[in-house]
């Protein structure tokens, strides 16, 4: 009976932790993430994603020639630097943060509209042998028509 | 009493434990497209750009309704009231992938409204939203005090476009969150599709060359591959498979357009810290292209509303 006992709270914990991880990373965006963007007008998307020490994300976005943007890019408190860059078709980096002092945000406009390809990625920092670290790292568009 | 509780226990237990590894069998599909899926052939822009190899996620980001309006209007473009889908049509929308296209639809013409400070419209379709996320049981993302607020600052745009703004996060993170990552993509095609047809539809063409609105029109191609990705990682839903039909074939028309585009150079406006990113574009469609892209969407638009 013990182990029936065990077997079904470890089941519902891990049910109601499997459950929350994505509830978490919504939460976790648009109190952490959204605030950034202000005072661009969010565009209304949203992508997030858990993600552990050394993995990435890609995202491909178009943006338009009449417009101002904010991209942010927000890791939980418990990950390592999060470092993003944005790249043209050629693969040509055309920003870092990590020449920015991993800044969260990069405001940015364009002469002419392009699609752009996004690579975010979670730093490691653990040793060897230790469990890496994951959290949910959310990315944000906010714009404004261009002055 | 005990060999009670050990059944009920037990039974428990097990339900559980088969929710969670349904759970756990349907999570990865949808927008972001996991590492280990085959990788499929390649289509424009965004496929040459991808770098598989070691992305755990891959987010497509479509254009959502909110800046498909502000593109219209930020073009210069007029607002009519016929180009909109007409709230009526709202009891029509039964099946999830109807109103999911529609959702996507009415947002579209609700930031078109609020644009323009449509007020009543504004409210109109609000609520016309509202009752397609309702029917896709997506819970609060349009409530009663949603369409309060709205009312309290009918004639304050930018708070107004704030509120639409967290209406389409709340029904599009839901969606992703809840497992239903190819509705949100049939929200976002439909909100992405209407703001084309009422681009198209307002364009004059007797302003055609060096018009605006066309070029915001044109840039319109740099996505199709997005979407069509979009749609290739949200393959298993029964709506899909059509959906992409009529993409492909838009896509068709949309290769007819030449865009030419030289590497960009970046620079920083000092005063404001923004980054300019500079680059020689030249575009051409032709008018007969422009007339065949005008239909092809009509027909898309009309085929989603009906």
């Amino acid at each position: 009976m013990r182990i029936i006992r065990i077997i079904s709270v470890l089941t519902l914990f891990i049910a109601i932790a499997t459950f929350n991880v994505n509830g978490q990373c919504k939460a976790f965006a648009k109190k952490d993430c959204l605030p950034q963007l202000h005072p661009y007008t969010h565009d209304g998307n949203y992508h997030a994603a858990v993600l552990v020490e050394g993995e990435e994300a890609e995202l491909y976005k178009t943006f338009y020639s009449d417009m101002e943007y904010r991209v942010a890019v927000v890791g939980e408190g418990k990950l390592p630097n999060v470092e993003f860059k944005i790249l043209d078709e050629n693969k040509n980096v055309i920003y870092s943060n990590k020449d920015n002092n991993y800044a969260k945000t990069w405001d940015f406009k364009l002469e002419n509209s392009k699609q752009l390809k996004m690579v975010v990625k979670v730093n490691s920092t653990s040793k060897p042998g230790d469990v890496p670290v994951s959290g949910c790292v959310a990315i944000m568009f906010g714009f404004k028509i261009k002055k | 009493m005990n060999r009670k509780y050990r059944i009920g226990t037990g039974i428990i237990a097990v339900i559980v434990l088969f929710i969670v590894l349904l759970s756990g069998c349907r999570s990865g599909s949808g927008e972001k497209t996991q590492k280990d899926e085959p990788i499929t052939e390649p289509k424009d822009n965004t496929e040459a750009m991808q770098d598989v190899k070691q992305a755990k996620e891959i987010f497509n980001s479509l254009p959502s309704p909110l800046e498909s309006a502000m593109l219209i209007k930020s073009a210069g473009a007029r607002f009519d009231k016929k180009f909109l889908n007409p709230v009526d049509n709202t009891k029509n929308y039964t099946t999830n992938a109807s109103q999911a296209l529609n959702l996507g639809i009415y947002t579209c013409d609700l930031s078109f409204a609020s644009l323009y400070d449509q007020t009543q419209l504004i409210i109109d379709y609000m609520n016309a939203a509202k009752k397609m996320a309702d029917g896709l049981g997506i819970l609060d993302a349009i409530n009663q005090s949603t369409i309060d607020r709205l009312e309290e600052n009918i004639n304050n745009t930018e708070v107004i476009m704030d509120i639409v703004s967290e209406t389409f996060l709340n029904s599009n993170s839901y969606l992703k969150d809840n497992d239903q990552p190819a509705i949100a993509t049939i929200v976002l095609v439909g909100g992405w599709v209407e703001g084309l047809y009422i681009a198209t539809q307002l364009v004059d063409l007797n302003e055609f060359n060096g018009n605006k609105l066309v070029g915001r029109i044109i840039d319109q191609k740099l996505s199709i591959g997005v979407l069509l990705s979009l749609l290739e990682s949200n393959k298993e839903h029964p709506a899909i498979g059509a959906l992409t039909l009529q993409m492909t074939g838009l896509k068709a028309v949309f290769d007819k357009i030449k865009i030419d585009a030289k590497p960009i150079t970046t620079e920083i406006d000092k005063t404001t810290d923004v980054t300019i990113l500079r680059s020689e574009v030249t575009t051409d469609m032709s008018l007969a292209t422009f007339k065949e892209l005008t239909g092809i969407v009509a027909g898309i638009r009309n085929s989603f509303i009906k």
